[in-house]
Parts: structure tokens; sequence; C-alpha cells
């Protein structure tokens, strides 16, 4: 069996930043293992731009994004393997991974750092009722297929669900030559970012209606048509509501679940609001030395958040395999309230954070002009007012380090979206 | 001019062939669609009924009693993966037991072993996740769950390498009495780019001495081309949902209700690949090509599914399908040559429990088609077939042995089943072997874990591109027009 200090499962934007994040730290032993043939994960399908706005102050396509983090990589010698799959994780890190040259092999890991990403949700998980024809695709994978491989995957089409990937390919179908009729979402508000609606979906005249979900699709082959319906409050269709499109090809973009598999055989808790691991301010899972960072912790709005998370991931498992931890620390729960759905991380040892702890979360519906408040058990610290917040946009809260150690006796902090 | 024409290749026909190929046969099997295992025997809840549930005297109780015992050895000499998980009739407070005192009468006359009654303090120490209002159950512990796909594919396949000619594509259009039997006149079905375009396949004709009919839901058109006892058989459709692997533990046994007058009701079920199984409805309908869901299917079966077994987590459901019952109004199997079409065998009206009687119905129907051509055994007949290779049964040095022999078997295509290409080669080139995706997810399993060939499709695809030789506009889902892409980016 063969050891290294740090073993990153996943290369992609989470797993290349916590990589280089770890070595900066001083880790020398770090093992990258990609399931695909090169780093930089989905984002190499991603060729449209708006990336890395707040990582690099400029514009860059997918693709050009992954390369910056993979030469930084490079800069540092970090050994990766790619095409090669991890098989499983045990509890006491033991990581078993397979590719064509060295066969099954084991990894005995110092630490673990969990960056394996998100899927889409199927059509499968939906239960939309109809036939099952050819034709229904996720919006991932026709992505891969018109932006990787070159091909077309249908010329009419009608998309469900407003995430992010199924807005960004109405607009590269559209550009590709293929008519997107219309983008139906089941709920009241888009999962996606406002800036991907008005620039995928308006500019090209695409209407999204929202509270409009699939109730049938026709074509024993191919898919032929694809009736949608309006839903009530119950998300249940309202007869007589029910239009039909004709087209060849219904993609789906209806949420994003992280891939824990893994993460599982591994002993890891998972949060079934986030369906990834719990962690503490360090990103650290149950599972002493197991981190997880990017999509398989939460599925986030933008990838600089990713790398930034990644970061902190890397550095705290550098100091977790350079010092050990104190278990003795102090944990307090993060308690989201009110519209707040989970917090990333959900607890907080005030001892061992740096200066600053950003918590990350995400709402439960659209709020405007409402305030993101927290408290330390009773005492309001901070309330900060949002024009709008959404769903399909991530929030923050900074914790100060300072003003945690002025409540020595804490038990709980909570953060809530309140009204004015 | 062949011995014995063979229409559909699914789990009775496959089994038929197999069957006849024991004997010094020219044989032929003619399926409309792209494979195998394409109708009924796809969509079924892939049970070998214990066979407690038939009228005695009838012949769905005798084969399926005989079917299942054949099972053991069979799915050792064809390597079809089954098990004998056994299955449990539940009864609620609601319902009289005396149905469970019937059921136990009816499994005995009809010859089904060790069938007894449990009350539920010994139910609940086999099934925690019994539902609160049951009271009692029979169990069946010949009860098992197979892989129908790959039951039909190693009928078929061991028919194939015994010398049945398998004509895929190939739809019957009419057949028409001859001196010599039957001529048979086909249409080759364009598939992919072809079938996109509108292309119509060219008729030709087959000639044969005999025919069996296996044609499922549509057994009584073929039937009705020849014969003048003329047969119906009714579409009953059935939906299901197919859970995570995670769920896949959720119960261990077959779990029925007390049978109603439409079937066997919604049963709770893992899989033999460890999924957890939840249907069937049974609705008829009018077309024989409605394979669709509904919604009112989908959510009867939710909360049906919870009088037998509670807390089913129908939030890890990966998929939902439906298939079609073959029924026939006398509810039972119509297994005869037809009194006025001499040579014409008829396997038809194949409901359940259709998937475990189909080797003893193999069987039967050989006999019969035998000794109508008086056919001599073939001493050649080879009875034993290897199934597509499993690495996640080997051990690591087994398994890394296989690499260094076959690099692809360390390449994984479909993350959520660890399926490697190896696996998809093998199913590629095989005899009979995939076509299409499908095909090869009915072989390998890829693409039918919980992300639904998301990720593998494109992989596949490649790999079929590469290896049958075919263009990517002709891969298909399932053959026919369910071609995957259209053109080329701007092409359209």
């Amino acid at each position: 069996m063969k050891n290294y200090d740090l073993v990153i499962v996943g290369g992609g934007p989470a797993g290349l930043a916590a990589a280089v994040s770890a070595r900066d730290n001083g880790i020398e032993s770090i093992l990258i293992i990609e399931r695909d043939k090169e780093l930089g994960g989905i984002l190499n399908q991603c060729i449209h731009n708006g990336f890395g706005l707040h990582t690099f102050k400029e514009e860059l396509t997918g693709p050009e994004y992954a390369s910056r983090f993979a030469k930084q990589v490079f800069e540092r010698n970090i050994e990766y393997k790619l095409n090669t799959m991890v098989m499983d994780i045990s509890g006491d890190k033991v990581v078993t991974a397979m590719n064509r040259e060295d066969g099954m092999f084991e990894i005995q890991a110092k630490a673990i750092i969990l960056a394996m990403g998100c899927r889409e949700r199927s059509r499968g998980a939906l239960n939309i009722p109809g036939y099952r024809p050819a034709g229904i695709y996720s919006a991932g994978t026709a992505q891969r297929l018109v932006n990787m491989e070159g091909y077309m995957p249908g010329k009419k089409v009608v998309i469900l669900g407003s995430g992010d990937i199924g807005l960004i390919m109405a607009r590269r179908m559209t550009l590709e030559g293929a008519k997107v009729q219309v983008v139906a979402e089941l709920m009241p508000y888009s999962g996606g970012l406002k800036r991907n609606i008005v620039q995928c979906l308006d500019d090209f005249g695409i209407p999204l209606k929202l509270s409009h979900t699939v109730i049938d699709i026709e074509g024993k082959e191919r898919v032929e048509a694809v009736t949608i319906a309006e839903v009530g409050p119950d998300r249940k269709p309202i007869p007589g509501s029910e239009i039909r499109y004709e087209c060849d090809t219904l993609l789906l973009s209806c949420g994003l679940l992280p891939e824990n598999e893994l993460s599982r055989s591994a002993g890891v808790e998972l949060s079934p609001i986030t369906s990834g691991p719990i962690v503490n301010d360090s990103l650290e899972t149950n599972v002493d030395g197991v981190f997880a960072c990017g999509n398989v912790l939460h599925v986030h709005d933008l990838v600089d958040y990713v790398s930034q998370e990644a970061a902190v991931a890397g550095k705290n498992a550098a100091k977790y395999i350079k010092e050990g931890k104190d278990s003795s620390a102090k944990a307090v729960e993060i308690f989201p309230e009110g519209g707040v759905r989970y917090t990333v991380p959900k607890y907080v040892r005030p001892t061992e954070i740096e200066d600053k702890l950003t918590v990350r979360f995400r709402v439960g519906a659209v709020y405007k002009n409402c305030y993101i408040a927290t408290y330390y058990d009773d005492t309001l610290i901070n309330k900060r007012k949002r024009p709008v917040m959404a769903p399909g946009e991530m929030e923050q809260v900074i914790l100060d380090k300072s003003k945690l150690a002025e409540f020595p006796d804490l038990n709980k902090i909570t953060i809530r979206i309140e009204e004015a | 001019m062949y011995d014995v024409a063979i229409i559909g290749a699914g789990v009775v026909g496959s089994a038929i062939a197999r069957e006849l190929a024991k004997y010094q046969v020219n044989a032929c099997v003619i399926e409309r669609d792209e494979d195998v295992c394409c109708g009924t025997s796809k969509a079924n809840s892939a049970i070998i009924h214990a066979g407690f549930d038939a009228t005695p005297g009838t012949l769905k109780a005798k084969l399926n009693v005989k079917g299942n015992a054949m099972m053991d050895e069979l799915s050792k000499e064809l390597d079809i993966p089954f098990k004998r998980n056994g299955s449990l009739v539940v009864c609620t407070k609601d319902q009289d037991p005396s149905g469970l005192e019937k059921l136990l009468e009816k499994g005995k006359a009809n010859g089904v072993p060790d069938l007894k009654i449990l009350q539920r303090d010994e139910l609940i120490k086999m099934e925690p996740n019994l539902a609160e209002d049951v009271t009692c159950a029979l169990l069946a512990p010949t009860g098992g769950i197979v892989c129908p796909f790959h039951m039909t594919m190693a009928f078929a396949e061991n028919a194939y390498t015994n010398g049945v000619e398998f004509f895929l594509n190939t739809e019957v259009k009419s057949i028409e009495k001859a001196p010599y039997g039957y001529t048979i006149t086909v249409s080759k079905n364009p598939v992919g780019a072809d079938a996109l375009k509108g292309k119509s396949g060219d008729l030709s004709t087959i000639e044969t001495k005999t025919i069996v009919n296996a044609a499922g839901v549509y057994a009584d058109v073929f039937n009705n081309m020849v014969s003048n006892e003329k047969i119906n058989i009714v579409a009953r459709k059935g939906e299901y949902m197919l859970l995570d692997k995670t769920a896949g533990n959720h119960v261990s046994h077959t779990i029925f209700q007390l049978p109603s007058k439409m079937g066997k009701g919604v049963l709770v079920t893992p899989t033999v690949h460890g999924n957890l199984l939840v249907g069937p409805t049974a609705i008829d309908v009018d077309n024989k090509e409605a394979v669709n869901t509904t919604a009112d299917g989908l959510d009867s079966l939710s909360a049906t599914c919870s009088i037998s077994v509670k807390n089913v987590p129908l939030r890890q459901v990966i998929t939902s399908f439906a298939g079609l019952r073959a029924h026939e109004a006398k509810d039972d199997f119509i297994i005869r040559e037809a009194s006025d079409a001499e040579g014409f065998f008829n396997a038809a009206g194949i409901e359940s429990p259709g998937l475990s009687s189909a080797p003893a119905i193999g069987v039967m129907v050989a006999e019969m088609v035998a000794a109508k051509l008086n056919l001599d055994k073939n001493p050649n007949f080879i009875g034993t077939r290897k199934g597509i290779l499993n690495p996640n049964t080997l051990t690591m040095e087994e398994r890394n042995q296989l690499i260094k022999e076959q690099p692809a078997y360390g390449n994984i295509i479909c993350r959520c089943e660890m399926i490697t290409e190896g696996e998809i080669l093998d199913a590629i080139h095989r005899p009979l072997g995939a076509r299409s995706l499908d095909g090869v997810k009915r072989r390998t399993r890829a693409g039918m874990g919980r992300c639904q060939a998301g990720f593998c499709s494109p992989r596949t695809m490649e790999i079929l591109e590469r290896e049958v030789p075919m263009s990517m506009y002709d891969i298909t889902k399932n053959g026919g027009k369910s071609a995957f892409v259209v053109g080329l980016n701007k092409e359209i």
C-alpha cells in the first residue's frame, strides 16, 4: 500500500484549489485523483464566460478558469492521476482506486479532502409521467454532447427547470441552431442566477414559465411532444392549464445532488438538506481528517466561492496533518432559522478559527428588503439588509473571532432572515 | 426453408428457441425490436413466483411450479442472476386471514413446497419494516428474484450459439398458409438516422414448416391471421418505481399483498441486483404500445405500497417504468397447436407468472414442435453459457490480473454502478451483442444507476461508435427512431 499525507478525491475546481492551498501550507505529499481524462472537472464543458469575476477580476470561460488553477498545480509539481476512479474510502482513510495502468490499488492517507462535485437530478428521480423515449437529457449531458463532442441532441427543445446549466443550455442550443420553445420551472422563482435569466433567456426571447411543470412526455422512440401545466401552491398541476409543445428534446435542469456515495462508505455523516457532509469551521466531517469542499459539500452558485472554500479545506487539512487536532475544543452549533435552509459549516469552534469565518447558506424562498440577522445565544450580533435574496444565489455571514471570544459560554449561534 | 420460425424474442420465445436447439432443427427467431427482451419481458416484477397463486389444474399453475423448480440448475448452466429470497403474502388487520389459508391450500394442490403461515411476532423478526397493520403472512421459501434481462439474453445467446438464427429489427407483416407450412412476410425496420429520415424497410419472406407464436401482447394478431379460433389479448398495464440501492435492504423477501381480481396487488421487493422495486398497478389499456407511466398510476403506488411495508423511502426513486401484461380473457396460458392451422403453435396469453413459467413453457413447446416434425436430439448441443463477467465479484489480485490482460477492465464508464469498459466491450462483442444504449444497459447495468445514464451516455456512445463500428447518428436508445443526436452543431 502506498502512503500519502493528503489524498484529494476529484480534480475539479474544488480539488485543484484545495491541493494548491495544502501545498502552500507546507504539505509535500499530495495526490489528486481525477476520474476524467483531464483536470478541471465540469468546468471543461462550461465554455461560456462569466467565471472568475471575484477571483481574477475578469471574465473567463470555464476551461480558462480551470486552467488557471491547473497551472498552479503544475507549477507546484503536485502529483495527480487521471482516468482514475476512486472505488472506496474507508473510515480509517484507506482510499481504493482503479485505472487501466495501475489496476486496483490502495492508498493510506493521513487526511482526505472530498471534492467529488455533484450530479444532476434525473428524470426518474423527478417522477415525471409519460413515455421513456430518446431525447430526454439532463442539461449537463446535452452540454457535454454539444460543447465537447460537437453533436446536437435535438432541434426543438423544451427545458424543465431553471437551474443555471439549463439556462446556459437554452442559449447554447439556440446559438447552435435549435429552437428552444420554453423553460418551465416548478417553483415560483428561478433556481438559477438572475444574470443567466437575462443573458440566456430574455436576450433570446425564450419564455420562462414559473410554477409550471411537465405532466406528460409523448413519443415511444424519440420525444414527440411535451405537455406542461401550471401548478398551484401545493405544486400539483392545475387542470385546464395544460400547454402541449411539439418537440424532439426535453432538457432537465432540476437541481444538483452532491455525489456522496464514497463519503457514505467512509462513514461521513450527511445533511438531509444539502445532501453533503456536515462539517465544522475547518470543513472537517465527523470522520477525523476527512474534509470536504465544493459542490460535494453543498451546491454552489459561483465557482469563485468553490475555490475560496477549497482553499480553506486545503489549509485546514495541512494543519491537521502537521499538528493533529485538539478534540477538546468546544464546538457551537449554528441554527438556521426563518428562511435560512442550512449553513456551511454547521459547527464552529470559537477557539480554533482564524480572525474571520465565512458561513455560507441558501434561503428557501425569495425575500425582498429583508435582513440577515445573526445571534449569539439571544444577543443580536449583526443585522444586514439585503434588497433581494433568492434560493438560486448563495448568501453569507462573516463571524469574527474577537466577537466570539466575548461569549465564552456561548451555546448556540442563530442565523435567520428577518423582515424590517 | 426453416423447420420452425419463432415470432418474438422475449423470454418465452427465447426459452423455446433454446429448448428447440436441443434438437436437430433449422430454427429462427423473428423480433421486431433491435434487441431481445424489449417487450413485456423487460418490464415486470422480476420475480420467480413460488406458484401458489394460480388455480390448480391450469397451465399457469403447472408451468409456474415446474419453471420455478428448474431455476436452480438453469441459473448455474446459463449464469443467470437468481436468488431464492422467499416471498410473503401479507394480511392486514382489515383483511380476512382465511385468504391466506386459501392460498396455502391452492399452493399445496399446485405442489409448492414448504409453505407456511406465520404470525406477526415471527414476521417482524424477519422483516422489521412490515406495516404496523400486518397481522400474518404466507411464507413461500421457494419464491425468488431474477434478472429478467439476463434470463432472456441467456436463453437467446445460448440458442444462438447452438445455431438458432435471430432476425432482429424484423417485423412480421403477414402470415400465409403454404403447401410446406407457412410463408411469413417481414419488413426490416430502419434504425437510427434511416428511421429519422423516414426510410422504410424492405419486405422479404421467410418460409417455414411450423411457427411458434410467442409475440406477447401481439400474439392474438398473429394467431388470428391463420386461425379461426380467435383469441383476444388485452394489454394490462403495470407501472413500477425503482429505488436506489441505498433502499435495497428495506425488505429482504418479496412482499405481496393479498391478491385481488386484477392481479397480485402491489409488491415491494429487493431486486437481484440490490435495488428496491415497488409495483405494479393493473389497468387494461387499448393501446398495445402504451408503456407510458401516468401520474395517477405512480401516485397510487406510493399510497398502496404502505399497506404492506412501512416507510418505503420513495425519495430514493431513481426511475419509473410501465410494462404490459398479455392478458387473455380465459385467464390461462394458451399453449397448443391451433386446431385449424397445422404447425402453428401458440404460446399466448403469457402474463404473470409468465417469467417464472418461461423455462417450462420452453420445454413444453419444444416437445410439441419436435413431436410434430419428428426431430432428433442434437448431439452437439452445448447447454452452458457464461454471462458478462462482473469484476466486483473478483478479489483484488484477480481483478488486477484481469486488468493487466485487458486494461479496459480498469476503466470505469458508469460511475453509479461502477461498470467498466471491459464489461461494455463484452456486451457488444458477445453473441447477439448490444447495439444500443439500452442494449448495453440491460447487459451490463451501465446507465441503470442513480444518475440514470447522465454521465455515461456520451462515453458509451463513443464505445459503440468505435467498437461496432457505427455512425453516431445510428446510435439509438433502443432502436427505431430513438437516435441520440440529430446532427452536428449549427448543422441542423
